[in-house]
């Protein structure tokens, strides 16, 4: 008798496009141009970034288009040293929320330039831009933050975001 | 009846090819808070809310979830969400409400279906190990059942023509349809074959959309709405799962489910039916035991109109608005899900 088939490839590919919708569009266009930007909502007056096409409070678009700084408080992190499929980057690396000045909404990204044990919660950092010919409607368009040097940011100042 | 749940305001986006400018959130925004504004409700009136859509058709992972990023979701709320039409998140909330403690509920549905190869994206519903590698494509299946009801002697493709024609004529008069106008039976029978005998006016438009409803209980309904689309009665059935032991020339799910609802009870003014392909109406139409004095999609229906995923909610829609202002007053509503109307859902509307 032959082997019984124990096993089968059936493999799958879709195409897809996608569209980012307007609100997000804003936001990456301006990191093409080095901003970045978010939506304040009329009602809290609280600023998301990137823009929403509802706050969570209000439900209104957040429509008044902003700048925050390209600096804030990395309000927590992990430092990745697994490696997984699909992986860009070789561990190990660091990623963390910020919470850029005149946000309300942590962003993510790599955090670099500093020792991996010696990142901590409450760390001021500042975006590392790429040089500009690489700048491009992507967060790419930052390689990394990076520590400012200033002083700690105290926990109660950032405790909301987390 | 104590537990009489009714459809009191609904809102729609028109349906088009192409949607560039509306992510997830924006799509959702607007037609939600229309829907829940017309009867003076926001969100916080909201006692359950629940949403029909498939991360497949955006291809990618928690699409539905960025979906509620169009809510108001804070202080939290009660929500849930089926990765089918959203004819079956209306009926998870009708379920929802029978239980008395609630007496509102938002549902909503969205479709873009722009955005991949749809009807390669169809065949990942089907089994992983011996139809899928086969490639059968939401056309080929749709195929494979129209040639049966045509060897079954059960209808011509002049009749499958005659189908398209009608629903298109019907859809002049829907300003959300997207393919609408007068065409030509004879033309249409010149068109070439896509997969035999399905030619292309046979096929549902490719829509992006999102559609809204908002359900209330008792006396709330009276309150929120003149002339409530009162649910008399809402049933979903399901066959197998492998084309090759359904006979694909009747469709037993959706007599059953007609049958548990008593489609034929009274009168019946409108049916909207949701039948993708132009062939699957006589099915459907056969199944729900309907008479020639009913009205079949005046809206025009899938051929006219389709963001998949809320086709079907969009059928309670479109029903829905004619028992609202009066032009109906008892509207069959019928729904499909999965492929080649696998799974069928039937409801009876009716007006006070």
């Amino acid at each position: 008798m032959s082997e019984p088939i124990t096993r089968i490839k059936t493999p799958v590919r879709l195409e897809y496009k996608m569209y980012p919708g307007t609100h997000y569009s804003m936001y990456l266009r301006a990191l093409a141009e080095g901003r970045i930007i978010g939506g304040r909502c009329s009602q809290t007056r609280k600023v998301y970034v990137p823009p929403r096409g509802a706050s969570p409070i209000s439900g209104l678009p957040t429509d008044e288009i902003v700048s925050v700084k390209d600096e804030g408080v990395l309000t927590t992190f992990c430092v990745i040293r697994i490696a997984f499929p699909g992986q860009k980057m070789t561990p190990p690396y660091c990623f963390g929320a910020i919470v850029l000045d005149g946000a309300d909404l942590p962003i993510y990204h790599l955090i670099g330039n500093i020792p991996y044990e010696e990142v901590r919660m409450g760390m001021r950092v500042r975006a590392k831009w790429k040089p500009q010919d690489q700048w491009g409607p992507s967060l790419e368009s930052i390689e990394f933050f990076e520590p400012t040097g200033d002083a700690d940011a105290a926990f109660e100042s950032y405790s909301e975001h987390l | 009846m104590t537990q009489s749940i009714a459809i009191v305001s609904v809102a729609q986006l028109p349906s088009i090819r192409r949607n560039q400018t509306q992510d997830e959130p924006e799509l959702v925004q607007p037609v939600v808070t229309e829907a829940m504004s017309k009867v003076g409700l926001t969100q916080r009136d909201i006692g359950f809310t629940c949403s029909g859509s498939s991360d497949y058709l955006v291809g990618r992972p928690f699409s539905f979830v960025a979906a509620v990023d169009g809510l108001v979701t804070w202080p939290p709320i009660r929500e849930s969400h089926v990765e089918m039409d959203g004819a079956w998140a209306l009926f998870e909330a009708y379920i929802r409400l029978l239980h008395g403690d609630i007496d509102t509920a938002l549902v909503f549905a969205f479709g873009k279906s722009s955005l991949g190869p749809i009807p390669d994206v169809m065949n990942v519903q089907n089994d992983p190990y011996y139809v899928q590698p086969l490639n059968l494509d939401s056309i080929s299946s749709a195929a494979l059942q129209a040639r049966a009801m045509i060897d079954a002697g059960k209808a011509t493709e002049r009749d499958f023509a005659e189908i398209a024609v009608r629903n298109r004529r019907n859809a002049k008069g829907n300003p959300n349809a997207q393919v609408k106008g007068d065409f030509d039976v004879e033309a249409i029978l010149r068109e070439p074959s896509i997969s035999s005998p399905i030619r292309r006016s046979f096929c549902p438009p490719l829509s992006d959309s999102c559609v809204a409803v908002v359900l209330a209980r008792g006396d709330r309904a009276k309150q929120l709405c003149k002339r409530p689309a009162f649910i008399r009665g809402i049933d979903h059935r399901i066959e197998p799962y492998s084309l090759g032991v359904r006979d694909l020339t009747t469709s037993v799910s959706t007599r059953l489910a007609a049958e548990k609802v008593g489609v034929n009870a009274k009168k019946n003014d409108i049916a909207e039916i949701h039948a993708p392909f132009a062939h699957q109406e006589i099915l459907i139409k056969e199944a729900l035991g309907l008479d020639a004095s009913v009205d079949i999609n005046p809206s025009g229906g899938a051929l006219a109109a389709n963001p998949i995923m809320a086709t079907g909610l969009l059928r309670f829609i479109e029903a829905s608005t004619r028992i609202h202002d009066g032009s109906a007053n008892r509207a069959i509503v019928h729904a499909t899900s999965g492929t080649t109307l696998q799974q069928n859902l039937v409801a009876v509307l009716e007006g006070e």
